[in-house]
């Protein structure tokens, strides 16, 4: 269960951090050094993405990733092994991250059954509103995974309560508009949003988009529970290799 | 979200959450006007002053000759200001962002000629414009880009994924995501998520309208069979609406591209290779993988170049009122010549999609029945695109002399 994983894991830390990769970019062996480093340096959830070639809701980091991980061949099948991999390895919870037609075409009854005999903890689908999420939500809730949903800042209030009656595990609450990779002003703006998605759910809450030093997620601390770091880790691997993501991971905990 | 919809298991809206307010304030304007005669009203006058609206039925009397049977009426959209049917929804989706009061559009575009109706909406209604054109797009199609520029408008060159039409759509959904406040997506047709099938099929419904009255007034009759291409499938919506409650016949013409059993082809509904998915905001037929990846399509006609189709027609052809074929590049090349040099109209390559199934089905009917092919566009504007395709030495010639005088 993830909700009980976080509430105990946050009377050790005041934030957590949930990292995100795109499975098989830069290859499916990298993928796998990336996620030992980030466990080692003490991250606390990892999104893994399954790759898609129409990732609407990802900027030119991801996308670009998502692409050439799809060029080099990997298929859905080899992204949900490597799920079972980690998960049987690592003692962090593991979560997709992919866009629906992936569970649509596997069959949505059989991707949660996957994901439950992997060991993986739930999933966050950004194209699948709750209102078209019926058969997810009877597959997830069947397998006791958690369906992630998503908050953003131009979701109203009784939306985000709506919302909240069919999410489990922690809420996504999008920082801003626009595509993951883009920058985030972390303001009294955003102070105030984060307090209106508290309002509207005790689940707990997780900021991504635009986190990307140890001031933005120190700015979070006491206002979500967890800091998603997403794009800036692709960024790091791409410019200065796998080897400098453990001293970055660690120096956002300090 | 209040409506979802649905034709059948088909469409929804499967957006990312930041956009979900953005479509509801779409589908509040959007029911508003449809409820509101005067609206409609303003839109036909607009058509017919800037428009040519209504555009003519043509009696294709050298073509009815030569294949005996049936006799070829043609609905003539490609004499719409600029070109093609495309100037029916992007005008009245202009009348609406006027009404919503944003001050900025953008579109995607795949042959260009939806970029250049928006780009010349904009220009008239003084929006700002930008439009996103796939790579392989913008280099095959360059006189559009240069009347887009023109036009005032930005033109991006998208380098994502297959450089074509449909991550054009990718990247204009993340422009909106990021500038929604003041910004409103003209989707080109009758695609993508909720409310959009529904209202591009409403604009373009006017082709049916009039069509329907023509037939009737000039000949007394209805069509036995309508022929539309169908490449999204938003001039086929449009012309076969006129006709749903009636004993009419419907065809929808798919890119058959190289032949349905090479893989080269955009055909959703008319093959084996298409299955149900969910991308790009709506559920309908896609040309995608097992993993369900969306796959390369390929046609000569860079409008029907595109992996989904409009769930609206999706369900027509479940439901079985709407029949589909496929037509390959080749046919396409002679239908063209042929209807140039019988009628002296110049069909789009797309438009000639649906004459080549007419001309295949006209010998077998009575001499008392009517088909209505509907030209979507003109093909002149596409004189680079059509001159490649008759593989011409004389426009190769001048082509080489331009570039020479470029060089001096």
């Amino acid at each position: 269960m993830l909700e009980p994983y976080i509430r105990s894991r946050l009377t050790e830390k005041r934030i957590l951090l949930m990292t995100h990769i795109v499975v098989g970019y830069p290859s499916l062996d990298d993928s796998l050094e990336i996620v030992r480093t980030m466990v080692e340096a003490g991250v606390d959830l990892i999104e893994l993405q399954i790759p898609f070639s129409e990732p609407i809701a990802d900027g030119p980091v991801i996308l670009k990733a998502n692409q050439q991980a799809l060029a080099d061949g990997v298929t859905v099948s080899q992204c949900l092994a490597f799920g079972r991999t980690v998960a049987a390895q690592f003692a962090i919870p593991f979560l997709y991250m992919t866009y629906y037609n992936v569970l649509f075409k596997n069959g949505v009854d059989r991707f949660a059954d996957h994901m439950r005999d992997a060991g993986l903890k739930g999933a966050i689908v950004p194209d699948l509103p709750p209102e078209e999420a019926d058969d997810y939500l009877n597959a997830m809730g069947r397998c006791g995974l958690s369906p992630i949903f998503i908050f953003s800042p131009t979701t109203t209030e009784a939306r985000m309560q709506a919302i909240a009656k069919v999410a489990d595990g922690f809420v996504y609450c999008v920082a801003r508009k626009g595509v993951t990779g883009d920058q985030t002003i972390f303001s009294r703006q955003m102070d105030e949003y984060l307090t209106g998605c508290r309002r509207a759910t005790g689940l707990p809450l997780a900021l991504g988009f635009g986190v990307k030093d140890r001031s933005d997620v120190k700015f979070l601390e006491g206002k979500a529970d967890i800091a998603i770091i997403g794009t800036e880790v692709l960024r790091l691997v791409e410019s200065q290799g796998i080897a400098a993501l453990a001293p970055f991971l660690r120096s956002l905990q300090i | 979200m209040m409506n979802r919809g649905y034709f059948g298991n088909f469409g929804g809206a499967f957006l990312p959450e930041i956009l979900v307010a953005t479509f509801d304030e779409l589908e509040e304007a959007y029911t508003l006007v449809k409820r509101d005669p005067g609206f409609w009203q303003d839109y036909e006058q607009l058509m017919a002053s800037y428009s040519c609206r209504p555009t003519p039925v043509t009696f294709a009397e050298n073509l009815t000759r030569h294949f005996g049977g049936g006799r070829i009426f043609i609905k003539r959209e490609d004499l719409n200001h600029t070109g093609a049917h495309k100037a029916n929804n992007v005008m009245g989706q202009g009348l609406l962002v006027k009404r919503m009061g944003k001050t900025r559009v953008i579109a995607e575009t795949g042959a260009g000629q939806h970029g250049v109706a928006t780009a010349t909406m904009a220009a008239r209604f003084g929006f700002d414009c930008t439009i996103y054109m796939g790579e392989v797009d913008v280099e095959r199609q360059r006189p559009n880009v240069f009347w887009m520029e023109q036009l005032g408008a930005t033109v991006v060159p998208v380098t994502d994924g297959t450089r074509i039409l449909k991550d054009a759509i990718n990247a204009a959904f993340r422009d909106w995501v990021t500038n929604m406040d003041s910004t409103h997506y003209v989707l080109g047709t009758a695609c993508g998520p909720h409310p959009f099938p529904e209202m591009v099929s409403w604009f373009q419904s006017i082709v049916g309208k009039e069509a329907r009255q023509q037939l009737s007034a000039q000949e007394g009759r209805l069509p036995s069979r309508v022929y539309a291409c169908v490449g999204g499938g938003s001039n086929a919506m449009g012309v076969f609406s006129g006709f749903f409650d009636d004993d009419v016949e419907l065809v929808g013409v798919e890119a058959a591209g190289r032949g349905l059993d090479t893989g080269q082809h955009a055909a959703r509904l008319c093959s084996r290779d298409a299955s149900v998915g969910v991308a790009q905001g709506y559920k309908t037929y896609f040309l995608q993988d097992a993993d369900g990846q969306m796959r390369e399509t390929h046609s000569i006609a860079a409008g029907l170049d595109y992996v989904g189709v409009s769930p609206i027609l999706a369900d027509l052809k479940d439901k079985g009122r709407v029949r589909f074929e496929g037509a390959t590049d080749g046919e396409v090349i002679a239908a063209v010549s042929l209807t140039m040099k019988k009628e002296g109209v110049i069909p789009a390559l797309e438009s000639a999609h649906a004459f080549v199934q007419a001309f295949k089905e006209a010998p077998t009917l009575s001499q008392d029945e009517i088909l209505l092919v509907n030209q979507s566009g003109r093909g002149d504007k596409d004189i680079f695109t059509i001159a490649d395709a008759f593989d011409d030495p004389k426009w190769k010639q001048f082509i080489t002399q331009k570039a020479r005088q470029y060089h001096a």
